[in-house]
């Protein structure tokens, strides 16, 4: 580790922090119908899509009704890029004739870009058209951006509603995200992105006749459009294989620090924004300190890791100089280094992005644990664009909860009274993602033709790979330890593992919401358990890890901690 | 934004079951019609208007950044190429389709604990450590990158090969290190990322000293 590392962190942390308020009022201004700046030239526009849609932007929808439309939107435009996917050799937009996607593929994809998790079993330069990209992929990254936050909202305003049978209008609140947050980001950031190298075109791959004398045929494409909301919408679905590693999409330390900020910015502002909707900014705040502190210890313990040199191999330069901060570079780029791709790695897989600028199956294994174990507890410090905060606030009722049964009194959270039903939803959210995980693992496990056997590392690393797959999906983050040598059966499981892990997970949140929002608001009592407070934080962090760690260490122990304590003593696969 | 009626209040009077059933009907009506009209302004206006907008902005990038010798392409700026000869700098060795493919990025996704990522890498500076005993071996010089088409090396790793470029050129190495000081790139505001050599850069201005 160097002082320089821990510098960005600081860096990149305090950037973070002047964020946090301006964004939080923009978005409690979009979401709450406020007026903004960009009227002037929206308004129109979104009042032409409402039209056109058939939308009644003052009708307002009970929970069902909201979850109703959240399903059939994702049912629809799932379709949408399959066909798309299908079809892609007879459509525009595909200079290098590239086949159509094959339907166990198609099926994956689109289940991956409809859920915001975008794992790729495939190389994108050699398999998807750059129609494809634009219109059945980037697509999703907005659709699916904007669904995470509108649910996310959904529930904040159930806990500021009183005696109220609905949660909002599902259309007006995701029209208003993507209109006037995702959209006009984007077009700034991507500009951004190609000042700094990112290009974006619509070209043939380009041939180039090397100074040896050989051919080289370069991948092209509108690169930066899609790396904007793949970023912004914490999506992380690469335009090339390599994804934010490929110089292409991330070519400079300085877009590498763009992109990592695009991830947190959305999710960091939504925690201000909760604590101005509900009228208690101090719980904003607690909740930010609690996802800032486990961001903290992810980010210490991976560039810790990775800082160690190889144990197996002899001779190469492996301890820090001033030129060179060394440690495990393979599976690394020599713009980020050491300490950016340990940052990125520990912010992707705190959020639901996904993206890598560095490959998180050649990290250490200790260093490898952190994303793994990132997604475990939930994806929920700051978190994927809305998904982050709702998922947090399930751990916050788990919390009070907790704090009640310790005072043995009915549990209250911002005036409401968190009964029966509330925990129940809280809990089902909690248990259906490690259902699918765990149970997903075991069956691939067992069957060694389809599973275990196809992984490209042998011993406790092989392991780690297929439980990577699945909680990477079952949580929709979409990175990868890679590896694995996709086939049917991992096409169709990846794709239920997805689904699951989001719509079934979803549904939970919005009956909650539903839920809160019809209680009646109770004065706050001595016995209230204040959730703004320094404890209030730690006991949420507690929770959050108590509940990660009892449900996930027996498999971490035989995947990462087996493979460290094997590596120590020299034992290779 | 918050009126009070809500579809169900709308239609109290109708039996429940045609009422869900109603409201089923119109949310496929909507989803689809938000689909096609939403994908076409997010899937065709907004990559076109930022085509658009990127190349009277910045032509170079949006191309790729690609160089060009007498009117041919050479390669990208972004994208490391293959150099196999002496008297070129080397680029990291490349996990990328057959190695440096351009339209099949990716890492070698080996494992710490797996056997043939030790064994390529000590058998990587084995052969390294002839052209230059008793100094060690930068480590990126003998890893594989993450996108395999990683354009840079560390400054360490320039400084490696140093010798072996001076004298097949027949270069002296001063000439050459100072080549390689010019061609660094220090961390981004003294801060971002690490201090990198372009190698193609490299490799091209010593081609054009060489004229």
């Amino acid at each position: 580790m160097t002082a320089n590392g821990w510098l960005q962190f600081a860096v990149f942390s305090l950037v973070l922090l002047v964020t946090v308020r301006p964004v939080g009022i923009y978005l409690e201004r979009v979401l709450e119908g406020g007026r903004t700046w960009l009227d002037p030239l929206l308004r129109p526009v979104e009042r032409l899509i409402y039209r056109l849609c058939g939308v009644n932007a003052e009708a307002e929808m009970s929970w069902r009704e909201y979850a109703f439309a959240v399903l059939g939107l994702s049912a629809v435009s799932m379709v949408f890029t399959y066909a798309i996917e299908r079809l892609q050799f007879y459509l525009p937009w595909n200079p290098q004739h590239l086949a159509n996607v094959g339907t166990d593929l198609a099926f994956n994809t689109a289940a991956s870009f409809t859920t915001n998790t975008n794992w790729q079993f495939y190389t994108p330069e050699s398999t998807m058209s750059y129609l494809t990209e634009m219109l059945g992929l980037a697509t999703h990254n907005f659709w699916s951006a904007a669904v995470g936050i509108v649910v996310a909202v959904a529930l904040v305003r159930g806990i500021k509603r009183t005696n109220s049978s609905t949660i909002g209008n599902f259309w007006v609140d995701l029209t208003r995200t993507t209109l006037y947050i995702l959209v006009p980001a984007c077009v700034l950031y991507a500009l951004l992105l190609v000042g700094q190298g990112v290009p974006q075109n619509l070209h043939a791959y380009t041939a180039a006749h090397t100074l040896e004398g050989a051919t080289q045929t370069i991948g092209q494409g509108p690169v930066a459009s899609q790396e904007a909301i793949k970023m912004l919408g914490t999506n992380g679905g690469g335009f090339f294989n390599a994804n934010s590693a490929h110089p292409y999409e991330n070519p400079t330390p300085f877009s590498n620090f763009l992109e990592m900020l695009s991830i947190f910015i959305i999710p960091a502002g939504l925690t201000y924004m909760l604590g101005r909707m509900t009228g208690s900014p101090g719980h904003g705040w607690a909740v930010f300190a609690a996802m800032f502190a486990l961001f903290t210890a992810g980010f210490a313990t991976a560039y810790w890791a990775e800082s160690h040199p190889y144990s197996a191999i002899r001779g190469a330069t492996q301890t820090a100089t001033a030129t060179l901060p060394t440690g495990n570079y393979e599976g690394k780029e020599v713009r980020f280094g050491i300490a950016d791709s340990a940052l990125f790695a520990d912010i992707t897989t705190d959020a639901s992005c996904g993206a890598v600028n560095g490959m998180h199956d050649s990290f250490t294994p200790l260093g490898g644990m952190v994303p793994l174990a990132n997604i475990m507890l939930g994806e929920v410090v700051f978190g994927g664009v809305g998904a982050g905060l709702y998922g947090m606030l399930i751990f916050v009722v788990l919390s009070v909860f907790i704090a009640g049964l310790m005072v043995g009194r009915t549990p209250e959270y911002l005036g409401k009274k968190i009964e029966s039903f509330d925990v129940k939803m809280a809990m089902l959210y909690t248990l259906i993602f490690t259902f699918i995980v765990l149970v997903f693992t075991a069956i691939f496990v067992l069957l060694p033709n389809v599973g275990l056997g196809t992984t490209s590392n042998a011993g406790p690393h092989g392991f780690s790979e297929v439980l990577y797959a699945f909680t990477s999906g079952a949580g929709n983050n979409g990175s990868a330890f890679a590896g694995l040598g996709p086939n049917w059966w991992w096409n169709i499981a990846m794709g239920f593992d997805m689904l699951i892990g989001r719509f079934l997970m979803m549904v939970p949140v919005l009956a909650l919401a539903g839920n809160l929002a019809q209680k009646k608001s109770v004065p706050p009592s001595p016995g209230t358990f204040p959730v703004n407070t320094t404890l209030f934080s730690v006991l949420l962090v507690g929770v959050v890890l108590i509940v990660g760690a009892l449900t996930f260490f027996p498999a971490l122990s035989l995947g990462p901690i087996l493979e460290h304590l094997l590596l120590k003593s020299g034992q290779l696969f | 934004m918050h009126s009070t009626a809500t579809l169900e209040a709308s239609q109290t009077g109708v039996p429940k079951a045609t009422q869900r059933s109603a409201v089923v009907h119109s949310v496929w009506k909507t989803s689809i019609r938000y689909t096609v009209v939403s994908a076409v302004l997010l899937g065709i206006v907004y990559p076109l208007l930022l085509t658009g907008l990127a190349h009277v902005l910045f032509p170079r990038q949006a191309q790729g950044s690609l160089i060009l010798r007498n009117g041919q392409v050479i390669g990208s700026a972004l994208i490391a190429q293959s150099f196999t000869s002496d008297k070129y700098f080397h680029p990291r060795p490349s996990a990328a389709g057959n190695g440096y493919d351009a339209t099949s990025s990716g890492g070698s996704n080996l494992a710490q604990s797996n056997a043939k990522l030790a064994q390529r890498i000590q058998g990587d500076i084995d052969r390294l450590a002839k052209e230059n005993p008793g100094t060690p071996v930068p480590i990126d010089l003998v890893t594989q990158s993450a996108s395999g088409l990683d354009p840079d090396i560390t400054p360490d790793d320039a400084y490696y090969q140093a010798p072996r470029v001076a004298k097949a050129r027949g270069l002296s190495e001063d000439v050459v290190r100072t080549l390689i000081g010019n061609h660094t790139e220090q961390r981004t505001l003294g801060l971002l990322g690490e201090a990198r050599v372009n190698v193609l850069e490299l490799n091209l201005a010593l081609d054009d000293s060489a004229k």
